[in-house]
C-alpha cells in the first residue's frame, strides 16, 4: 500500500469543560478511503473541522503530505489540496449549477488573488469546459442552468461534490455523504465516489450508514466518546466487541 | 437544452443604449421638466455615486453606511485642485479618484474584519468620524463650516504658467481646456465619465471577479473551503467602489466648485443606500435608475406649492380643490421626504429586487400573454426541457 500522508497527532479539543476529542491519532494511506464511524456525539464532525481549519485543536497537530495545517487559515488549507463535503451541503444558492461548479474552479486558479475584472467569464471557456465535465460526473449536467436552491437534498450533496472534485483535491473529507438520502440515491453516490477513488484521491469519510462504509472502506476507525477504540480493516471492526458495545451501549 | 444562457441584450448592445439614454437626457426629460444643467448634472454624478456603491453593495453584500466620507474626500481633493494646480477639471477628478482610493483603502483594511452589520456600523463610524474631523481638526484643509472655496488669491500653479498673469476679474470657472464646465458642457463631461463608469462595471459584473464576488455574497464559508483567501477580493471591491463615490464628490465640485463638510453626513451615506435598493441592488441599471428617481424627487417635488396644485387641480370644482390641495400638498414641495418614504415602504415590500424587478414583472407578464407564473418555475420550466 501506499504510503501515510494524512497524521493527525494527540489531538485533544474540549468545549468548554466538555472533552469532544481527546488523544486522538489517525494516520491514513494515501489513495485509500478511511471510513470514521461512531455513535452520534462521538467527536466524528469535529475531527474534521479540526482537519479543515473550521476548529483549532487545543492540543496536537494535523499533518497532510508534509505539511502542518494546524493553525492555517481554511482558505491555505484548501489551497493545499483539501477540500470537504458538509453535513448540510454549503452552496451558492441562489446561482445556477454551473455557477457553482465554476466558482470553485476559479478561486483554486485565482484563490491567493489576481485583479481578474478586467476578462470576460464568457471568455473562461476552459473553466467552463471543467465544470460542465464534473456536472455530468455528477450526473447534474441536464440541470446545470437551475437555480441551485431549488435542487432536491440528495441532488444539492452531489453538486457540492462536484464543487469539490473541480479542486481536483488529494484528500476529500465526506461528513455523512448520504446522510438523508433514499436508497436509490445513497447506491448512486456509492457509485460515484468509488468511481473517484480510482483517481488516486485520499478520502476520509464520517458515515452511519453501515452499506455505505462496507462498501466503500478500505480502513475504518471507530471513534466514541473523543477516542479511537478501534481501526483496521472493515471486517474484523465489524466484529470487534468494543464496536458493538460502543454502538450498543453495552446491551449484550 | 441549450448550452449557453441566452442573454435579453448583448452586452454592447446594452452599452449603447445605455448612452443614447443618457446622452439624450435633455431631450426627453423636457416634457417632464427635468431638462436644466443643475438637475442632469445631478442625474449623472449621483448614477456614478450609486453604480459604484452597487459594486460592493450588490455584488458583496456588504452594506457600507459610510460612503459619504468617499464622496467628501473626492470633492476636496478636486477643490484643492482647483486652487493650488489649475481650473482644468482633469486633474480634479484624478485627485478625487485617487484621493478617495487611499481613504477607502484604509478604511476598508479595518472595516472588512467584520461582516454584517457590524462592517456597516465601523463605516459609519469611520464617515462620522471624518465628518466630524472636517468640522473640527481638519479645518485647515476643510475651512470648517464655511466651506472650501475658490479665492482670487488662490496660487494655480499650472494655470499661472501658461497664462500672463493677469487675473481676469470675479471667480475664474472650471474648465476642460477652454470650455466651462457649467451649464450643459457640465452635463456632458458628466454623462461621458458615467457611461465610462456603467461600462467598468458592467465589465466586473461580468468577470470572474465578479462572479466571485457573487460567490462570497452567497455563502463566504463555501468560498473559503474552495481555497479563495476572500480579504483581498473584498478590499478590492471596497476601493473600486470608494473610488467610484471620490469621482462622483469630484465632479460635484467640478459643477460647482465648493466644498462643504456636510457632503460626509451619514444622510448622504444613506441616500446612496437608498438610491440603490429602490432601483434594484446587485442590477445594473438599477442604481442609475434610483438615483434618477430620488434626485427628480428632489428637484422637482419639492419645488411644488399650493399655487401648481391649485392650478394642476383647476379642472375640478372649487370645493373639492379646497380640500384636495392641502392633503396632496403634504406629499409635496418640503414634504417631498413623505412620498419617498411611502414609494421607498412599497418597493422594499413588494418589490424586492427594486424598479428594475418591476420592470422585469411587467416585462415577464406582457411576454406570457398576460399570465403571470412565478419566475423560478418558469425558470426551471425552461432549463429543463
Amino acid at each position: 500500500m501506499g504510503d501515510l500522508v494524512l497524521h493527525l497527532d494527540n489531538i485533544n479539543k474540549s468545549f468548554g469543560g466538555l472533552s469532544a476529542l481527546s488523544d486522538v491519532n489517525l494516520h491514513v494511506e494515501e489513495g485509500t478511503t478511511h471510513a470514521i464511524i461512531g455513535p452520534n456525539g462521538a467527536g466524528k464532525s469535529t475531527l474534521l473541522n479540526v482537519c479543515i481549519g473550521r476548529l483549532k485543536p487545543d492540543t496536537g497537530k494535523v499533518t497532510f503530505a508534509g505539511e502542518v495545517l494546524t493553525g492555517r487559515q481554511p482558505h491555505e488549507i484548501a489551497q493545499l489540496g483539501v477540500a470537504r463535503v458538509f453535513q448540510t451541503p454549503e452552496i451558492f444558492q441562489e446561482m445556477t449549477l454551473i455557477e457553482n461548479v465554476m466558482i470553485p474552479a476559479l478561486s483554486h486558479r485565482d484563490g491567493a488573488f489576481r485583479l481578474n475584472a478586467a476578462e470576460l467569464l464568457s471568455r473562461q471557456g476552459e473553466v467552463r469546459d471543467e465544470a460542465e465535465h464534473i456536472l455530468e460526473d455528477v450526473g447534474l449536467k441536464d440541470m446545470m442552468m437551475v437555480e441551485a436552491g431549488s435542487l432536491s437534498r440528495g441532488d444539492k450533496r452531489r453538486l457540492e461534490l462536484g464543487m469539490c472534485l473541480i479542486l481536483r483535491p488529494r484528500l476529500l473529507l465526506l461528513d455523512e455523504p448520504t446522510a438523508g438520502m433514499a436508497r436509490h440515491d445513497t447506491n448512486q453516490t456509492i457509485e460515484l465516489l468509488k468511481k473517484i477513488k480510482s483517481r488516486g484521491m485520499t478520502k476520509v469519510i464520517i458515515e452511519h450508514d453501515m452499506h455505505v462504509v462496507f462498501s466503500l472502506a478500505d480502513k475504518v476507525s471507530v471513534l466514541a466518546r473523543g477516542q479511537i477504540i478501534a481501526g483496521g480493516d472493515p471486517q474484523s471492526v465489524r466484529e470487534d466487541p468494543k464496536v458493538k458495545e460502543a454502538y450498543l451501549g453495552g446491551a449484550q | 437544452m441549450t448550452n449557453t444562457k441566452k442573454p435579453l441584450l448583448n452586452d454592447t448592445f446594452v452599452v449603447i443604449i445605455f448612452a443614447a439614454a443618457i446622452l439624450a437626457m435633455p431631450i426627453w426629460l423636457d416634457p417632464i421638466g427635468g431638462n436644466y444643467p443643475d438637475l442632469l448634472q445631478k442625474f449623472a454624478i449621483y448614477g456614478i455615486f450609486a453604480i459604484g456603491f452597487n459594486i460592493l453593495f450588490g455584488l458583496t453584500g456588504y452594506l457600507s453606511f459610510g460612503h459619504a466620507a468617499f464622496l467628501g474626500v473626492g470633492s476636496y481633493a478636486a477643490v484643492w485642485s482647483f486652487k493650488l494646480l489649475t481650473m482644468n477639471v482633469l486633474p480634479a477628478v484624478i485627485f478625487g479618484v485617487v484621493f478617495a482610493g487611499i481613504l477607502a483603502a484604509i478604511i476598508g483594511f479595518l472595516s472588512l474584519r467584520r461582516t454584517g452589520i457590524y462592517f456597516s456600523i465601523l463605516t459609519l463610524a469611520f464617515a462620522q468620524m471624518s465628518y466630524n474631523l472636517a468640522y473640527s481638526v481638519l479645518t485647515p484643509i476643510t475651512n470648517g463650516e464655511t466651506g472650501l472655496q475658490l479665492a482670487r488669491s488662490d496660487p494655480r500653479i499650472l494655470d499661472s504658467l501658461f497664462s500672463d498673469g493677469s487675473v481676469g476679474a470675479g471667480l475664474p470657472s472650471t474648465d476642460l481646456f477652454g470650455e466651462t464646465m457649467s451649464g450643459y458642457p457640465g452635463f456632458y463631461f458628466c454623462a461621458v465619465l458615467l457611461i465610462i463608469c456603467f461600462y467598468i462595471s458592467m465589465r466586473i459584473f461580468r468577470s470572474p471577479f465578479g462572479l466571485m464576488l457573487k460567490g462570497i455574497k452567497s455563502n463566504q464559508n463555501r468560498m473559503r473551503y474552495t481555497g479563495l483567501n476572500t480579504r483581498p477580493y473584498m478590499l478590492t471591491a471596497f476601493i473600486i467602489s470608494g473610488m467610484y463615490a471620490g469621482l462622483a464628490g469630484s465632479l460635484l465640485a467640478v459643477t460647482d466648485p465648493l466644498a462643504g463638510a456636510e457632503r460626509m453626513q451619514w444622510t448622504a451615506s444613506g441616500e446612496v443606500v437608498l438610491m440603490t435598493i429602490l432601483g434594484g441592488a446587485g442590477t445594473l441599471v438599477g442604481p442609475m435608475l434610483g438615483a434618477g428617481l430620488i434626485k427628480y424627487f428632489e428637484n422637482i417635488f419639492s419645488s411644488f406649492d399650493d399655487n401648481v396644485l391649485t392650478q394642476a387641480f383647476s379642472f375640478l370644482p372649487d370645493s373639492v380643490v379646497d380640500f384636495v390641495v392641502p392633503v396632496v400638498g403634504l406629499f409635496v414641495g418640503s414634504g417631498w421626504h413623505l412620498t419617498l418614504g411611502l414609494l421607498f415602504m412599497i418597493i422594499v415590500i413588494f418589490l424586492p429586487g427594486g424598479l428594475v424587478e418591476g420592470f422585469r414583472r411587467i416585462f415577464n407578464y406582457f411576454r406570457s400573454g398576460g399570465k403571470t407564473k412565478p419566475q423560478s418555475v418558469e425558470a426551471h420550466n425552461q432549463a429543463g426541457e
